[in-house]
């Protein structure tokens, strides 16, 4: 197991009181996978993830155990965090446009994380950073080398992104909405790109999105965030042919179809995402939910075993 | 860029003339007059003066005369500083005035810089709220106030300043103008880097330097302090301009033969030529200033061209 998360939980202090973003969860990344992690904005996906970064925003704290290689990494100081950030893992993110440093060349924001995690010369810095930069597709990388973001697209500053994000070979990367903020001819063509790279570089990869269909054909295992908690994870193909999650059907039904045509509205699960400041008692999803009954009203349901590789956290026996 | 900077300042020449009129008529405008005194003069007396100064002419014949002798850098004589022109007057006080001024600006940099930005990094802590505290007194307390107050602690009650005076510019008489003057500017440079830290410590491609890895003085020298120090960028063209034409209060306070005191007297005698002549030369030193700070702008945001 590459990246072992047990009970993660992740607190924000704000003005009108604490926030849980992050509620308990518990997962695990092997090594070379690709693991989806869906649900819709505000779920807590990007919260969990800068929580075992050690990214989290200043009024933000993040408890339980979070095992990379079998070493404990949730709660280590900035510095110890920056010999693995960077090197053992790497994370990129939702808007390219903003990610990366205006007022530095591409050149200097790569040839950096090189010399400061590999002692690399300047000379063998560019090297390998115009190597990863050709890996990424980024045509004459040469000359577009000493630019600066802004001269760039939004498809080509995610592939900068991602190349600087590999290059000193992590054993994961996380992606975080890496499309979201793309126009859809680039967006395909970045998520073939991580799972290529995932694949070449024997490396595991946290696709995060909103959109199930992102996952689809990428990701080995899928597991879906509602308000803060996972209520199912599975192999993405038992996902799709049969989701054990009320929520999870829901995301399914409202994934636009290329067979669908036109002319049919898309589904869209009714209600509002959950306020995280006040949770219900029991089911967070019990507003929005067609098959609720009784026992959901004041217990919130567990992440339980379904069978060998699925879990789903429903009061339910089986969806209907 | 020195084919962007000529084009700049050619531009401006339409603003400068546009000045210089509403000036020129503006000052004839006000009442009383040059030679006016508490006893008339003969009426023979005072037509020679205003003859000798061509100011018997028409006034739109003045104007052109003006306009002429200022094309040759010719700002004409002084009406109350008899044998001084006004550019020897500029000439003398300028370098007085500007180097208290060089000398403020420079501390209310480093000064306001430094404290802005561990303000910035230390949000919300003992030192921030201090900093903050410190800068708005600075900010509201007006410098008609702090100077005597500053002449009274540390010229008259701990006497180890002199109180006002000039000394012929030695470094002790320096000390309270420029601490007067600095002061305002400290304040307001901590408080806009501060606020424009806290904005690029917050923002994503922080977070990405932080992704990779990057210590903490990095992220913060290399990566936070090109943005966060724009708006001081942009703010040192007017504070600059401000601080080096002399602080007329501060200036008239400490006893300091600097520029802004000819400007003052110039206003109150209606000495024409010296009141036009420091206002052209503000107006010039603003225009190059600005274009000054544009240039700097353009070598700290690669996105903005300077062509
Ligand atoms: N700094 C913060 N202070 C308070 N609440 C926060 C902060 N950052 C995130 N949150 C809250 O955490 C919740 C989860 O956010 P996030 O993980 O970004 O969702 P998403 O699943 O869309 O990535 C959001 O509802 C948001 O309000
Ligand atoms: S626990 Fe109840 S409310 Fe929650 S998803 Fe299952 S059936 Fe719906
Ligand atoms: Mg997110």
């Amino acid at each position: 197991m590459l990246l072992d998360v047990q009970n993660l939980t992740t607190r924000f202090h704000t003005h009108d009181g604490e926030v849980c973003a992050v509620n308990n969860i518990n997962f695990s990344v092997e090594a070379g996978e690709c693991l989806g992690v869906v649900g819709e904005s505000g779920s807590g996906k990007t919260q969990a993830f800068l929580s075992i970064m050690g990214l989290l925003a200043k009024n933000g704290s993040a408890d339980g155990q979070v095992y990379f290689d079998g070493r404990q990494i949730l709660g280590l100081s900035g510095n110890e965090l920056n010999n693995l950030r960077g090197v053992e893992f790497s994370m990129i993110f939702q808007d390219p446009m903003t990610s990366l440093n205006p007022f530095m060349r591409i050149s200097r924001q790569m040839t950096e994380v090189l010399s400061e995690h590999q002692g690399l010369s300047e000379k063998d810095a560019v090297k390998r950073s115009l190597d990863l930069l050709d890996l990424v597709g980024i045509p004459e990388a040469k000359k577009r080398f000493s630019m600066y973001p802004h001269e760039f697209s939004g498809g080509m500053r995610q592939r900068v992104m991602i190349a600087m994000a590999l290059l000193c070979e992590p054993k994961l990367l996380i992606a975080d909405e890496p499309t979201t903020a793309l126009d859809v001819t680039v967006q395909a063509q970045i998520l073939e790109l991580i799972a290529r790279l995932g694949s070449e570089l024997n490396m595991a990869t946290v696709l995060i999105t909103h959109d199930l269909g992102v996952i689809a054909g990428l990701s080995d295992r899928v597991m879906v965030m509602y308000g803060g908690r996972i209520v199912e994870k599975a192999p993405v193909r038992d996902l799709f042919k049969q989701p054990q999650h009320p929520y999870s059907k829901g995301l399914l039904e409202s994934m636009p179809r290329v067979d669908d045509s036109n002319n049919k509205s898309l589904y869209t699960i009714p209600g509002q995402p959950p306020d995280l400041q006040a949770l219900p008692l029991g089911c967070a999803f019990i507003p929005r939910c067609e098959h609720a009954f009784a026992p959901c009203e004041n217990q919130v349901p567990d992440l339980v075993k379904i069978s060998s590789d699925r879990f789903k956290a429903c009061h339910l026996e089986e969806l209907p | 860029m020195l084919s962007y900077a000529l084009r700049r300042l050619g531009s401006a020449i339409p603003t400068l003339f546009i000045i210089i009129t509403v000036a020129f008529f503006m000052m004839r405008l006000a009442p009383g007059g040059p030679f006016d005194r508490e006893k008339q003069l003969p009426p023979e007396i005072e037509a020679n003066i205003l003859k000798a100064y061509n100011l018997d002419k028409p006034i739109h014949l003045q104007y052109l005369d003006y306009m002429k002798n200022i094309l040759r850098g010719d700002f004409g004589p002084s009406y109350k500083y008899l044998d001084f022109t006004v550019n020897d007057l500029i000439l003398t006080g300028f370098p007085v005035s500007m180097r208290l001024g060089l000398y403020a600006i420079t501390i209310a940099i480093v000064i306001g810089v430094t404290a802005g930005t561990i303000a910035a990094l230390k949000q919300n802590s003992l030192f921030d709220y201090l900093v903050m505290g410190v800068a708005m007194t600075g900010i509201a307390i007006p410098n008609f106030v702090m100077a005597p107050l500053l002449a009274l602690v540390f010229g008259v009650y701990l006497s180890i300043l002199p109180v006002a005076g000039w000394g012929g510019g030695a470094f002790k008489y320096q000390i309270l103008p420029v601490i007067t003057l600095a002061l305002p500017q400290v304040a307001y440079i901590a408080r806009l880097t501060r606020g424009s830290m806290v904005e690029i410590m917050n923002s994503n491609f922080i977070r990405t330097a932080r992704a990779k890895g990057l210590s903490e003085k990095i992220v913060v020298v290399r990566h936070a302090l090109r943005g966060g120090l724009l708006p001081v960028v942009s703010y040192l063209g007017p504070a600059t301009a401000a601080v080096i034409t002399g602080s007329v209060v501060i200036e008239s306070i400490f006893d300091v033969p600097g520029i802004g005191r000819y400007f003052v007297n110039g206003a109150l005698n209606r000495d024409y030529p010296v009141v036009m002549g420091v206002v052209i030369f503000y107006a010039i030193l603003i225009i190059v200033l600005n274009l000054i700070v544009d240039l700097v702008y353009g070598f700290f945001d690669p996105r903005v061209k300077v062509e």
